[in-house]
């Protein structure tokens, strides 16, 4: 399998620079709203213990919960269907479509569907599948993945999505004014909600003690999806199990804070029990995650809750755009879980960051996320999986480093060689880093001549 | 092996040490009016807070909609003139320009409503139609979630939602448009 090459990848991105900027600004606006939210609770901090132990707790005794969750939510008379892979998990939701005869079906917005791949599995079996959420939906109608797991179209301008919606749903090409176009799908996506036979969630928290699930949406398409078709399917990965309600009020107060910057989301569901007369079907997937909670320096990563903090407060996500990390989750989350997916195709992305500890900082559930990429660097370097430049980069910096004499020595010639040298020999192919930035202007004396001197001045 | 018991037996190799489930407090502060901060948060959400006494709100209503808007109630404040119990199916709220609920009771930290099926009648009365007033007894106000998720109301109901303000969006450009699948505007009646 092909490496994906981040930096390759964003410097497409970098190349449109109106895309660039306003990425990085709406994102910065996030991450300062969710500043001022975490600001105003008095217990944000104790509220991010609790959340961390909470999950941890959860995580170290997931048979259980698992187990009292299918007890309490087939008691109550919904379906529990397992899944240890996205293979699995298709197919279980294309029996279940069969089964009910459903040809559309509508759905809110899912990261396990998409890690699933589940779209392109049913479409070629002949079932048409409506994204509901806005940005989702955006991104399904030009054929691209989400780029965020919070806002999916968020790399695209109101141009971008008026182009999009009037070749696919016949809007004014000209016309990009945003509540005309969010209109515009409103009005495209109703019709189906009344047609579909089938609705489809996922879910950010599902609660043993009641075997019941929760979604949190902005825009009520969950709950359009869930309570009009007989059918509701809702596709849940194994790690979003909390043990009681109670917990609840820990990530319902944290999770719309940390994403969006506001005090909840505008609907947030609780699924306990089908509506007389239909089904609710809930398919728990595996796909991984139980060989993760075996990974001792990365099982912490399956404490997310999915929030995009992490990627709003990264400087390399905001300046690359999530597209570039060619994986399902981008941004400094997805940076420590997809090479747990596959090491070799992922083995860029770790060192897409500049290990300011931001994303940690920011966490809601209080992943060491910073400490985790840098894990990652070494498990790759370990495992041979370093491009050649890289690594012959990182072995002579490692040889200088660790000898003053022959650092003393390289500072002098790099010294002389920015002084001294043509452009075109500094910035040449192999200095990447040279590449879309400028070198800084060299100081007149190095630290260590000026301390020198002084010091025998001082004497 | 099954897949349920499949990936049980996976986990169970592979569990960290445990570490206690800790106790969620309530915190609770010396709240302050818990109505102003409902109202307060509601607004920041979308939504509106009006004080009207039952008798007025069909005034309230003729004077904000249209003659002939089709109105529909699950509450005995507000007569209506689409019956939800006649009704077969719920995609039948389609063509509902108003509907109308009573919630449990609010959350004065968010500005949320608590709503399940026994308030709705159908659940979908608070998603199809085209605009949402929740009639609240002021009197039903827990101070944050924490107080909101100790109510029995979780573990009794099939469906509860806590509704926060209307349908909204802000996935293009970060412009905020209300009114994106569920319904455009939601009014709150402290009555």
């Amino acid at each position: 399998m092909k490496r994906i090459d981040h930096a390759e990848a964003s410097s497409r991105f970098i190349a449109a620079k109106e895309h660039v900027e306003f990425h990085d600004k709406r994102l910065w606006d996030l991450r300062q709203k969710r500043d001022r939210e975490a600001a105003a609770v008095p217990e944000w901090e104790e509220l991010r213990s609790l959340a961390s132990q909470i999950k941890e707790h959860t995580l170290a005794r997931l048979p259980h919960y698992l187990a009292q969750f299918e007890r309490n939510a087939t008691a109550s008379g919904m379906k529990v269907h397992w899944a240890r892979d996205a293979a699995e998990h298709n197919q279980v939701v294309h029996e279940l479509l069969s089964a009910h005869g459903a040809r559309i079906l509508v759905k809110s917005k899912s990261m396990l569907t998409e890690e699933c791949e589940m779209r392109p599995f049913l479409e070629t079996r002949g079932i048409e599948i409506v994204e509901t959420d806005l940005g989702e939906r955006i991104q399904q109608l030009d054929d691209e993945p989400p780029s965020h797991i919070v806002v999916p179209a968020v790399h695209k301008l109101r141009t971008d999505v008026a182009r999009v919606f009037a070749r696919t749903l016949g809007t004014d090409a000209g016309n990009s004014d945003v509540p005309y176009l969010a209109e515009s799908q409103r009005r495209a996506t109703r019709p189906y909600y009344l047609e579909a036979r089938a609705g489809m969630t996922g879910a950010n928290f599902a609660v043993a003690e009641t075997g019941s699930f929760v979604v949190c949406t902005n825009e009520g398409n969950a709950d359009l999806s869930a309570n009009l078709p007989k059918l509701h399917i809702a596709s849940i990965g194994i790690e979003k199990m909390i043990p009681r309600i109670a917990d609840l009020g820990v990530f319902i107060r944290l999770l719309s804070r940390s994403a969006l910057g506001s005090p909840i989301t505008q609907f947030t569901s609780h699924f306990r029990a089908p509506r007389p007369g239909s089904e609710i079907h809930v398919v728990l997937v595996d796909n991984g995650r139980s060989e993760r909670l075996g990974m001792q320096d990365f099982w912490y990563s399956l404490k997310c809750i999915r929030c995009g903090a992490c990627m709003n407060t990264c400087p390399v996500y905001r300046r690359s755009g999530g597209l570039s990390y060619g994986a399902t989750y981008s941004g400094p989350i997805g940076v420590i879980i997809d090479p747990a997916f596959n090491l070799r195709k992922y083995s860029a992305l770790p060192f897409a960051s500049t290990m300011n500890g931001s994303c940690s900082n920011v966490c809601p559930v209080k992943i060491n996320i910073h400490e985790q990429i840098y894990k990652w660097r070494q498990i790759i370097n370990e495992r041979n999986q370093l491009p050649i430049v890289k690594k012959e980069a990182m072995r002579m910096a490692g040889k200088v480093l660790s000898s003053p004499k022959l650092y003393r020595a390289a500072v002098r010639a790099a010294h002389a060689g920015l002084e001294y040298l043509p452009r075109s020999m500094i910035y040449n192919p192999l200095n990447a880093w040279g590449r879309s930035r400028e070198l800084p202007k060299a100081a007149s004396a190095t630290f260590r001549d000026w301390y020198v001197k002084h010091r025998r001045a001082g004497k | 092996m099954s897949a349920r018991d499949d990936i049980l037996a996976r986990l169970g190799r592979n569990l960290p040490l445990c570490p206690p489930l800790p106790e969620i407090p309530l915190f609770d502060s010396s709240s302050p009016d818990l109505k102003e901060k409902f109202r307060e948060n509601l607004a920041r959400m979308g939504g509106e807070l009006i004080e009207l006494s039952p008798s007025r709100i069909p005034a309230w209503i003729r004077g904000k909609f249209p003659e002939g808007a089709v109105i529909c109630s699950a509450t005995p404040e507000v007569a209506g003139n689409r019956p939800l119990e006649s009704m077969r199916d719920p995609r039948e709220l389609e063509t509902v320009d108003l509907g109308v609920v009573r919630a449990r009771f609010g959350v004065a930290e968010t500005g949320s409503v608590w709503l399940s099926e026994t308030e709705f009648k159908v659940n979908a009365l608070g998603f199809l139609p085209q605009h949402l007033l929740v009639l609240l007894d002021l009197r039903k106000l827990v101070p944050n979630l924490h107080h909101a998720y100790r109510d029995p109301g979780f573990l009794e109901a099939r469906y509860a939602v806590l509704m926060t303000g209307p349908s909204a969006t802000a996935d293009i450009e970060g412009i905020l448009v209300r009114g994106a699948q569920g319904v455009r505007s939601l009014t709150v009646v402290g009555c």
